[in-house]
Order: structure tokens, then sequence, then C-alpha cells
């Protein structure tokens, strides 16, 4: 059960940060994703930077790293079959990243259920254990993202079996 | 310099396409649609980290139009409540500055796109300020 959503995840991975715009313009990178765990990249980039006298990315830049993040994290807890829309995030900024360094966030999902998920996340800069930013989200499975999800199923055509498989179950 | 000046002049403000209108103590930031601030095409729906950091930046920019800082405003911490789906078109944000003290800031945003009384989201949030000539 858990490898069939593992297989389901990795099916879609592709998709999950290639398939969102904002999330490409801002070059993130998925890294891992698994059934109640994501983790994903941004890359230091001039255009991103939020004050040019410390060169320290914007932010904003962190706070949609943590978002999409932890939507990847309460997507894959809730079984990777529906979309969600975020209900809130909180961010607790720790200290600026460094100038010139990626920035990586790690969610988990703390409880998946039915319609709900609660999402815990940090963002480093290199060490998990000094992170520039904590995040605690809250998610809900809407019924404008379940049909947001039933297009995707439909647009991922025949490479869909994985998901019907985990819906049999 | 105009009070913005240093939020204009930030790279991400600048990438993000964010402007301001003021009309005497009223300030509104633009986030003028973009496809790329989409973030789910299926819905479609405006990326929610997109409007978080447009929220930011409307904090930021209430706080430089409020008082003269010798730098941009730095988030604390900040929590925001998405109240409904932003749509694939410009979004409009106020801020509210609750309260301010020699270093810190609470800031209350809430962000729009066709009316006013329903909005899309709600931020608020604490900003670490440094006031011109102060410590």
């Amino acid at each position: 059960m858990a490898d069939d959503l593992q297989t389901l995840l990795d099916t879609l991975a592709p998709l999950l940060v290639d398939g969102s715009p904002h999330a490409v313009a801002l070059g993130f990178r998925l890294e891992r994703i698994e059934p109640g765990l994501a983790e994903m990249r941004a890359r230091y980039r001039d255009d991103l930077i939020g004050d040019p006298d410390t060169r320290v990315l914007h932010g904003g830049v962190v706070t949609a790293l943590l978002d999409h993040a932890c939507g990847l994290a309460a997507f894959a807890g809730l079984g990777g079959k529906d979309a969600t829309a975020t209900l809130d995030l909180r961010l607790d900024y720790m200290r600026p990243a460094e100038p010139g360094r990626d920035v990586v966030a790690i969610a988990r999902c703390r409880r998946a259920s039915g319609l709900f998920a609660f999402v815990s996340a940090i963002a480093h800069d290199g060490d998990e254990t000094d992170p520039i930013a904590t995040a605690a989200a809250a998610f809900m499975v809407s019924r404008v993202s379940q049909e947001a999800a039933e297009k995707a199923r439909r647009a991922f055509g025949k490479s869909a079996t994985p998901i019907s498989k985990v819906e049999e179950e | 310099m105009s009070p913005l000046g240093p939020l204009l002049s930030s790279p991400y403000v600048r990438t993000m396409g964010v402007r301001f209108d003021g009309h005497g103590d009223e300030l509104t930031a633009i986030l003028p649609y973009a496809e790329s601030l989409v973030g789910n095409p299926l819905i479609p729906a405006l990326h929610g980290g997109a409007i978080g950091a447009f929220m930011e930046i409307a904090a930021s920019a209430a706080l430089l139009a409020g008082t003269r800082l010798a730098a941009l405003p730095k988030p604390i911490d900040v929590s925001v409540d998405y109240l409904r789906p932003a749509r694939p078109q410009d979004v409009y944000a106020r801020g509210i500055i609750t309260r301010q003290g020699a270093r810190v800031a609470n800031v209350r945003v809430e962000a729009w796109q066709d009316r006013r009384a329903a909005p899309v989201a709600a931020l608020h949030g604490h900003f670490l300020i440094k006031p011109e000539g102060g410590q």
C-alpha cells in the first residue's frame, strides 16, 4: 500500500513542481517526495534578492517555497489523490539566509484524515539543524481542488494507472 | 527619493512586478496578473506563496510610507489566512499598522480582487524596523 503510494508519487513527481508556473518561475526543484514528506529547493538567484544592500533572498521566496513544500506534503499525506487548498500558513523567520546559498524546505505532514491535513516545515540554507525559517500550515480538500485533481487525472491519460490502483484499494 | 524607494529597487519586488498606487495617506499595492504567478493552472488559481509574498511586500510598503526607515523592514513572523482562491487577474492589498514600537511593528494586510469586501487572503505579522536616526 505504502509502496503503491510511493509509486504514485514518483509517477506524479514531474508534475508537482513543473506543473506550477509560479514554482517554475522561481526555479523551485523537487528533491524528494514520500508519503507525508516533501523536500524542495530554491536556487539562489540575483533576481530573487530582497534587499540589494544585504543580497539576502526576499522573505517572499521562502514563503512561496514553504507554501509549495507544505502543499506537497499535505497532498502526499492525504494519499496523493486530491489536490488541497491552503487554509493558513504561519511562518517564523529565524534568521536571514546566507547570500549565495540555496534554500531547502522540508515539509512533513503531521496528520492527515479525510478532508484535512496538518503540516510543519523548516527551511534551511545548508544545515537542517539551523533553520532559517519554520512553518506550520493547515490544508483541506476543497471542491475546487477536487475538480482540478479530476482534470489532472484525465489529462494524465494512460499513465494514470497507478492512481486508479490506489483508488480501488 | 520616494519613501518606497528601497522597495522599488528590490530585485524580487521587480521580479514579481508589484506596483504601488498612493492617494494621500492611502496606499494600495498592486500585483498585476502574469502567467508566472499561477500556482495551479487546472483551477486556475494564483500561487498561495505569491499571494503571501505580495502581502509581505504590501506590509513593508505600509511601514515605509508611515515612517522614515533606514532599511527595509524584515519579517519576524507572519500568518496568512487564505480565504478564497485567487483568480488569474490583478490582486490588490492594503496594510494597516496595528502597533508600531521603536523596533517592532505589527501589521495587518488584506488582499482582494474584484471586491474589497470579499478578500482573497489576510496576513498579520511582526516586522523588525530601523527608524531613521534611531539606534
